[in-house]
């Protein structure tokens, strides 16, 4: 290994940070057009770091006390928190200059809470682990206040910061409790000095749950999600879209690699509260969006409810559910971003849409538009043959494989009541009568390329559904053979 | 004997029509473009599927015409498809039947026409990529994707309460489908293979068949529908409009019945011996209590409606006795049911064009003003009494013999519901046709007109056909038939 000053310079979180801080620099000096600048440039940089991820691969960064591990799991989930943060910078920057959020500290915070996931995924040691989910946190915190003139945006960051910061100290605290009781922080180490043990004794017990209490906070597991609605609501929308499109992901992933690789030989410890998480997200999820009004707040839910089935592939752990789970997020971050885009380009009597009833009507007058929301609702709701539907069924395949068949019924009980709102909203566009008229789809071109390409990804997926398979066998091997 | 792909030309061609008409502008003078572009279509598949009834052989066992490309590459799952002889007259009833729900539609759909045709040939490619599905996901999937057509039909075309008819047969039938995709998994597990040809005969443990009955049962039952299951139906069938009756009495009916006799007892044998019992009451109760309930009703799409779940509760009879004339009369009353009702929920449709009602009451001497609907509404009311020459008599007839080998009582009471189902359709008829006009409403009433009879007496033709000539119909399907019955009989002669 080589550890010359350029390869440590090209290491993909290094660059990204120097590079976050040279264009927080270029924006404080910049008199005009800041925004529009930092936005167009923050998302080269991402474009550039995700040149940088896939030309490291031989890089395996063990030197550093072996705070960050890499490999391909690590590595998939690090290209799709790039891809969505590049993503959401892209849909949002007509949004936010006509709803005059020009401030150019948007993007930068939106890149560093991308490192932050990025250190948090590659992290191989409580303390990275910790440090990572701060850095993300943080910089989550302040873009939900970022409209700061608005009374719901400056409480839902203020939630998001009380709740994040209790649930940051509950991690924090279960860390200490396994630091205690394993003698170690690193995750191989905890796992060596783990092998010799039947079963976890009390203090790694709640260690271990305090631990995932928090990451499930992050994900928005139930019974820990209270704040997604609130913040996704009060949050200014092309926030929300930043909001429902990456941090899920890091979060996923984390759980993910806390479960199998620290903790690898207490399947039945933790995939009691993992199943327990899954069946309360996905229940919860489909129900309590049913009531929901705005639109904002349906797609809280329908995210909480889609953690609900990312968290069966955990739950069967094996290999198959690494490749359910693989398959499943990828759909997840193209399916947001496209119903995002959407959402942040239409505007009713030149306001942007927020609640569902403002929808009837798009049938007659934006038919396009009406049809790409069916499309990727019911892809959501796994109606075949949208994408959406070979994510879950890559994930019941799992969850059968490891005989988890009360789980996996549980799960498809839940997908048909969630089948009812997305409907709902399919019925509100379609169906009813009295009309809006006035609606306008005004969409830069950039977000249109990134809409279409989803569009097309979600509509045309069943005619090649193993365009994945072998990236998901590929990174399952990491854990399973 | 084939060297170009018919079978996904068939399912293709309407798919390829939808983006046809998707192109198409919409203004005041492409709405005919539309509606011709999606006739063509529909008969252009007509044609085509006639090509592959041409062609079958009746000798031969097993799937014809089969095409077999890898779709997954992880898993034994190929895009599969082929025809036999229990498949192959879905498929001609599917393609016979969209045409004509194309032409019901010519006039009485006044918006988003455009809309409307797409949904229909989109529904169409599903219903054929479903029957001549040989692998179970592709079946899984076509099965599900019918239900966004016809959401859309019902949702957006149908009447005064299509909103809660539409979503109560999505919901119903979407939760009985998802434990159907749990099954199939599991029985991909345990076997590693998706193809439903490979599967026919006894694969599993008793016990696991009885779980995995359970959950075929629940999607296939939902859909026919068996009583209990039945009550999505009367209102899909009165909120929908003509057409979307039409091709939900004649096809998508037939889908549960299909289900039945590949999934059900083809593959799960032993459960499907284990709970012929179950099946028998549930029919009976179906034949007996709806035919009941049907003479009660006053609107006329609901009466039809009812006795289609009383008809399908011979079909499920029939299927389940499990001997040849039990499973041959299943099918041809599966096949008549589909023409006839669809022919019946379009004898309503000329009305209801006409008055927008289809109270009963509304309703008397329509034989004064109207007499060549009144013969053609006649043969469609006799065929589905079941009068012999027709084609309802061929089907009822087999399914009554072998319920006779089978249980006398079943015999007893499957043939006191015929006498029924004669007693609410002649007092349909009566009460529309005959009497005096009275209501001053109807003295302007007009007889069929062009389009209506080109719409109708090709169906008399079939019906007809099917009553004369049943074995026209029966010779391709002989032999698949026997295949499913010795597999059966091999399984539970232990």
């Amino acid at each position: 290994m080589h550890s010359n000053i350029l390869n440590i310079i090209f290491f993909p979180e290094i660059a990204l940070t120097i590079l976050t801080l040279v264009l927080l620099l270029v924006g404080l000096f910049q008199k005009e057009n800041s925004f529009k600048n930092i936005c167009n440039l923050s998302s080269i940089s991402l474009i550039f770091i995700l040149v940088l991820i896939f030309l490291n691969k031989e890089l395996t960064f063990l030197s550093y006390s072996y705070f960050f591990i890499n490999s391909p799991f690590i590595q998939f989930f690090k290209i799709l928190i790039i891809i969505g943060s590049f993503s959401s910078i892209v849909i949002s920057k007509n949004f936010f200059i006509e709803s005059k959020l020009i401030r150019f500290e948007i993007p930068i915070l939106i890149l560093f809470s991308s490192i932050g996931m990025m250190v948090l995924i590659s992290s191989n040691d409580l303390i990275s682990m910790y440090l990572g989910i701060e850095l993300q946190s943080l910089s989550l915190y302040v873009v939900a206040t970022i409209n700061k003139n608005s009374l719901k945006s400056s409480e839902s960051g203020v939630k998001y910061f009380v709740l994040g910061a209790l649930s940051s100290g509950i991690l924090l605290y279960g860390c200490s409790l396994i630091y205690g009781f394993s003698g170690s922080t690193n995750f191989l180490e905890i796992q060596n000095n783990l092998s010799s043990l039947d079963h976890l004794n009390l203090g790694l017990v709640f260690g271990l749950v305090f631990v995932l209490a928090g990451l499930a906070f992050k994900v928005s597991a139930v019974p820990f999600h209270m704040w997604t609605p609130d913040v996704y609501e009060g949050a200014p929308t092309s926030i929300t879209a930043f909001f429902s499109i990456v941090p899920k992901v890091s979060g996923v992933a984390l759980i993910y690699r806390f479960c199998l690789e620290p903790f690898n030989n207490f399947y039945s410890e933790w995939s009691q509260i993992i199943i327990f998480l899954s069946i309360a997200s996905m229940f919860l999820g489909a129900i309590a969006a049913i009531s929901q009004s705005s639109i904002k707040r349906l797609l809280a839910y329908s995210s909480i409810g889609h953690v609900g089935y990312i968290l069966i592939g955990l739950a069967a752990a094996n290999a198959a559910g690494i490749k359910g789970v693989v398959i499943y997020m990828i759909l997840y971050v193209i399916m947001n971003i496209a119903i995002f885009a959407i959402i942040l380009s239409l505007k009713l009597n030149n306001e942007f849409t927020e609640k569902i009833e403002e929808f009837t009507g798009l049938s007659k007058h934006k038919p396009l538009v009406a049809l790409s929301i069916a499309i990727i609702f019911l892809s959501m709701a796994g109606i075949p043959p949208f994408a959406g539907f070979f994510g879950k069924f890559y994930i019941f395949i799992a969850a059968l494989e490891a005989n988890l068949i009360l789980l996996a019924v549980l799960g498809v009980i839940s997908s048909v009541i969630s089948a009812f709102y997305y409907l709902r909203i399919i019925k509100i566009m379609f169906f009813d009568n009295n009309d809006n008229a006035n609606f306008q789809f005004k969409i830069s071109s950039q977000s249109f390329f990134v809409l279409i390409i989803s569009m097309v990804f979600i509509t045309f997926f069943i005619f090649y559904p193993s365009l994945l398979t072998s990236l998901g066998s590929y990174i399952s091997i990491d854990y399973f053979n | 004997m084939i060297e170009w792909p018919l079978i996904s030309v068939t399912i293709f061609l309407p798919l390829l029509g939808m983006f046809i008409i998707f192109l198409i502008k919409v203004d005041s003078s492409s709405e005919n473009n539309i509606k011709w572009a999606a006739l063509w279509t529909s008969i252009g598949t007509f044609i085509l599927s006639c090509l592959i009834w041409i062609q079958f052989d009746n000798s031969y066992i097993g799937y014809q015409f089969v095409e077999k490309h890898k779709w997954f590459t992880d898993f034994n799952i190929y895009y599969h498809v082929g025809v036999d002889g229990i498949s192959l007259f879905m498929i001609l009833l599917s393609t016979f039947l969209t045409p004509f729900c194309i032409l019901a539609s010519w006039v009485s759909i006044k918006k988003r026409i455009k809309e409307y045709m797409m949904a229909f040939l989109f529904l169409e490619t599903v219903m054929i990529g479903m029957f001549s599905s040989v692998d179970m996901l592709l079946f899984y999937i076509f099965f599900e994707a019918v239900l966004i057509p016809m959401f859309l039909i019902i949702g957006i075309w149908g009447g005064n309460r299509r909103i809660y008819a539409s979503f109560k047969l999505f919901l119903y039938t979407l939760l009985g489908s998802v434990l159907m995709l749990v099954a199939i998994i599991y029985m991909y597990q345990l076997t590693h293979s998706m193809n439903i040809g490979d599967l026919q005969g006894n694969f599993f443990t008793k016990e696991i068949q009885i779980y995995l009955w359970l959950a075929f049962f629940a999607s296939f039952a939902v859909k026919i529908p068996m009583w209990p299951f039945h009550t999505w139906l009367p209102d899909a069938h009165v909120q929908a409009p003509t057409a979307g009756s039409v091709i939900l009495a004649g096809v998508l009916l037939k889908m549960g019945g299909y289900g039945f006799i590949r999934f059900s007892i083809g593959m799960l044998p032993e459960a499907s011996f284990y709970f012929s019992p179950l099946i028998m009451i549930l029919s009976v109760v179906a034949i007996i209590y709806t035919s009941l309930v049907a003479l009660a009703q006053t609107d006329m799409k609901k009466l039809i409606a009812y006795s289609s779940v009383a008809h399908m509760g011979m079909v499920t009879i029939g299927i389940f006795i499990v001997n040849s004339q039990g499973l041959e009369g299943a099918m041809i009353q599966m096949i008549s049911h589909g023409v006839v009702s669809a022919a019946l929920f379009l004898c309503v449709g000329v009305i209801y064009d006409r008055m927008h009602t289809r109270d009963i009451a509304f309703y008397g001497g329509l034989v004064n003003k109207m007499p060549q609907y009144s013969v053609v509404f006649m043969i469609f009311m006799l065929a589905s009494v079941g009068l012999p020459g027709t084609s309802g008599f061929i089907g009822e007839f087999l399914i009554i013999i072998g319920a006779f080998k089978f249980n006398t009582f079943v015999a007893l009471f499957a043939a006191s519901g015929i006498i029924l189902g004669a007693i609410y359709m002649l007092y349909l008829y009566k009460n529309i046709i005959f009497g005096l006009l009275i209501n001053e409403k109807l003295k302007d009433i007009c007889d069929l007109n062009n389009r209506e009879k080109i719409i109708l007496y090709p169906l008399i033709v079939m019906v007809i056909i099917i009553g004369v000539f049943p074995n026209i119909f029966l010779e391709p399907m002989r032999l698949s038939i026997q295949l499913i019955i010795s597999n059966y009989q091999i399984a539970n002669a232990q």
